[in-house]
């Protein structure tokens, strides 16, 4: 039966996570931008991960019902840098599966992103063919790549000799220029990557149907969940404490309910990434279904709640030092970030034979 | 006995049991109540309340199985509703163990129909303002005064009354409740002809109707604690029962509408999955809740935001089919237009949205209440209502 409701040990994970982001990386912090050591104590002291890498391959083999905890955790705090692209890369590599970065990600060696079809379209030609010295030479333009300039790996679709595989390729390595891009969402960041006979490895051949898509709509959904979640705390703490006219903010109804109906988003979001979360572990059949309400619902409602934060700080939530731009940004880009939000309406359209 | 098999046998009881059509009015409350003898004989209604006053004494799980069962069904329950969802929540929570021993069974038996009597014209969101008067005589009490929305006054032996027994005290601090007899001559119950046309609650009048001291719920001037306990209990069977079924019989609902709508047109298409969207984050909200009350957490004024919810979500369904149906869905007493007229009904009954607003934002986000200039003043000296 689906399960909606946090287990004793998820709660215990969310507690470690929240108390480890709240000291070592708080929003407030978040412009600071990718801190190594920040991600070796995340990897080391919570093994976050390789929270979804199965045992075999040195990771916890939890499911997502675990990860969208954690990734609540880190969508609040606007951790930077690339959490979000290594579990995205993480989840690929589970459905080849490929030993050795599985291995890395789980000891917090390697990170990793995940090549992302712009607008749930035909990825950019990107080919492989076999290099003299072993593995594969990757040629190709990736126009925009999450954390590109944080990650060690690239995994991609590519066109080899044998029809499409899934490529791994090293980011560090001759042939890749990676080009940081001037990115809205101050705290993380996107890059174009050229390859140019870049050392890469076939991984295999990659996941059929939407597999990988559903589930990275579901880890999308639990970080908005995560700053949506932020930014309604940070707006609930203001009110209560900034004084207009003789009182709180909070105390007139013009915010208050304003923050009641962003709260009813909160308890509604949580619902469904709850359920998509339990759909990805156990119940595949409704997962299409629940991962793209989860990203129609809940990048939305993200987004809602992070402009009305902002708008409802007055004038200081407009300016560069606040936060409220941060997680409003985040938002945003959030929720383009798997296509515009109109496929996954469109994909729900089709589920539901429209 | 396991959940699996109480579950078979209350598809089996319902099956064999449910009346398949009860006629309105007197004829149809008539056979409600046979069939809720049956219900409560078989062990089905009062699944979770306590076995002392009647109830099966069982668990949330049953309550929730039988439920799951009885959806599946029309039952005939509506005019105990207020009595099981409210005012019988109220006795079980704050009456005496006399009130209990007496009226409990028969309203779990249907042999008792009850209603509540809170609103008045002059005090409906902020019901404490109300004006009914309750003034000692001997050892009882008289009761003189106008209650409104009155669902199932019509049919009601019982009613649960919050009147005003000080008006030298502040609003909230002069209230008392009351189990009083709607069987007496002295109450005037009048249909209230609402906008959908049809008459779903009452107007009742009380002229000089005596309640003995024994039908007083909680303390004198303690009315208010009591009354918060009925509201409470009010939302959260408002936002578990009504309306969420949107099955195949709600002509506002997804299913109804892929079967009318013209669905190649891409705008219509977007429309039902802004609805689907909508009524799926709804429903698992709320299943979320009741999972829970399972495991022990107690939703409190998060029901609030339930209700909250499934105001919005009608109101925003019945619009959206009769925009999607056109002209032909507000003549000829089309379903569309009893559902866009009887839409208003769930954001004003058990406290209008505004309200819903306030209790999320001060008792679930813990805002500062507003300012307020009405609760150390006599009642006397308040105005009310829409006096100049």
């Amino acid at each position: 039966m689906v399960k909606l409701v946090l287990g004793e040990e998820q709660r215990q994970l969310r507690q470690a996570v929240r108390s480890f982001l709240a000291a070592a990386s708080p929003p407030a912090r978040a412009r600071d931008g990718y801190d190594p050591a920040v991600y070796a104590r995340l990897n080391g002291e919570l093994g976050l991960s390789g929270l979804i890498v199965p045992e075999e391959y040195g990771g916890a083999g939890a499911g997502f019902a675990e990860l969208a905890v954690a990734l609540e955790e880190t969508g609040a705090a606007l951790l930077p840098g690339p959490f979000l692209a290594t579990v995205f890369a993480t989840v690929a590599l589970t459905r080849v599966p490929d030993k050795d970065l599985l291995t890395g990600i789980a000891e917090g060696r390697t990170t990793a992103t995940l090549a992302q079809p712009p607008g749930g379209g035909q990825l950019a030609d990107v080919t492989a063919a076999p290099a003299p010295g072993g593995g594969v030479a990757v040629h190709g333009e990736l126009a925009q790549v999450l954390s590109g300039m944080e990650a060690d790996v690239l995994v991609a679709p590519a066109l080899t000799g044998d029809g499409v595989a899934l490529v791994a390729v090293d980011l560090t390595a001759g042939g890749v220029t990676r080009t940081p891009l001037e990115a809205l969402d101050v705290t993380r960041g996107q890059a174009r990557v050229e390859l140019d006979g870049a050392p890469g490895r076939v991984l295999g051949t990659p996941p059929a149907g939407d597999a990988v898509g559903d589930r990275l709509a579901v880890a999308l959904a639990a970080e908005q969940l995560g700053v949506l979640r932020g930014s309604l705390d940070a707006i609930v703490a203001y009110a209560k404490i900034r004084v207009t006219f003789g009182r709180a903010i909070g105390s007139y109804q013009g915010v208050k309910h304003k923050l009641a109906d962003m709260h009813g988003k909160l308890e509604q979001a949580e619902s469904i990434v709850r359920y998509a979360a339990w759909a990805a572990d156990e119940s595949p059949g409704e997962l299409p279904a629940a991962a793209a309400l989860a990203q129609a619902y809940v990048g939305r409602a993200c987004f809602e709640v992070a402009r009305d934060h902002l708008l409802l700080h007055g004038g200081v939530g407009f300016t560069w030092e606040h936060d409220a731009h941060l997680f409003y940004k985040r938002a945003k880009t959030d929720e383009l970030l798997l296509g515009p939000p109109r496929v996954h309406r469109a994909r729900l359209a089709g589920l539901l034979e429209l | 006995m396991n959940l699996d098999a109480y579950r078979r046998e209350a598809r089996a009881w319902l099956q064999a049991n449910t009346p398949s059509e009860v006629p309105p009015g007197d004829d149809g409350v008539a056979r409600a109540k046979e069939f809720m003898a049956k219900l409560y004989d078989a062990g089905y209604s009062g699944i979770t309340w306590p076995e002392r006053w009647g109830g099966q004494g069982l668990t949330q799980a049953e309550e929730r199985a039988f439920a799951a069962e009885a959806r599946h069904y029309a039952l005939p329950t509506y005019v105990f509703s207020i009595g099981l969802g409210m005012t019988g929540p109220t006795l079980v929570d704050r009456g005496t163990d006399e009130q209990r021993a007496r009226f409990v069974r028969p309203l779990l038996r249907g042999e008792e129909i009850w209603c509540q009597l809170f609103s008045e014209p002059g005090a409906g969101s902020d019901v404490a303002a109300l004006q009914t008067r309750a003034v000692r005589d001997g050892q009882g009490w008289l009761i003189n005064g106008q209650k409104v929305w009155t669902s199932v006054a019509q049919h009601a032996d019982w009613g649960l009354l919050l009147a005003r027994t000080d008006v030298e005290a502040p609003k909230h601090k002069g209230l008392t409740m009351f189990v009083v007899d709607m069987r007496h001559p002295g109450v005037t119950v009048r249909p209230l002809r609402d906008m959908t046309g049809r008459a779903h609650f009452n107007e009742v009048f009380f002229d000089d109707v005596p309640v003995p001291d024994e039908h007083r719920v909680g303390d004198t001037n303690d009315g208010w604690s009591v009354a918060v306990t009925t509201l409470l209990h009010e939302r959260l069977s408002i936002s578990a029962g009504v309306g969420m079924s949107g099955g195949e019989d709600d002509p506002s609902g997804l299913e109804a509408l892929r079967r009318t709508a013209d669905t190649t047109d891409p705008l219509v298409r977007d429309e039902l999955v802004e609805l689907h969207i909508r009524t799926r984050a709804l429903a698992l909200f709320n299943q979320r809740l009741a999972q829970e009350a399972e495991a022990g957490i107690f939703p409190g004024a998060r029901g609030s935001v339930a209700k909250l919810l499934l105001a919005e979500l009608t109101m925003y369904r019945a619009d959206l089919a009769t925009r999607l149906a056109g002209p032909a869905c507000v003549v000829g007493g089309d379903p569309l237009s009893h559902a866009i007229s009887f839409a208003p009904a769930m954001s004003l009954g058990g406290g209008t949205n505004e309200i819903m607003r306030n209790i999320i934002g001060e008792r679930v986000l813990g805002l500062p209440p507003g300012p307020r200039v009405d609760k150390t003043v006599p009642f006397k000296d308040l105005k009310v209502g829409t006096q100049e």
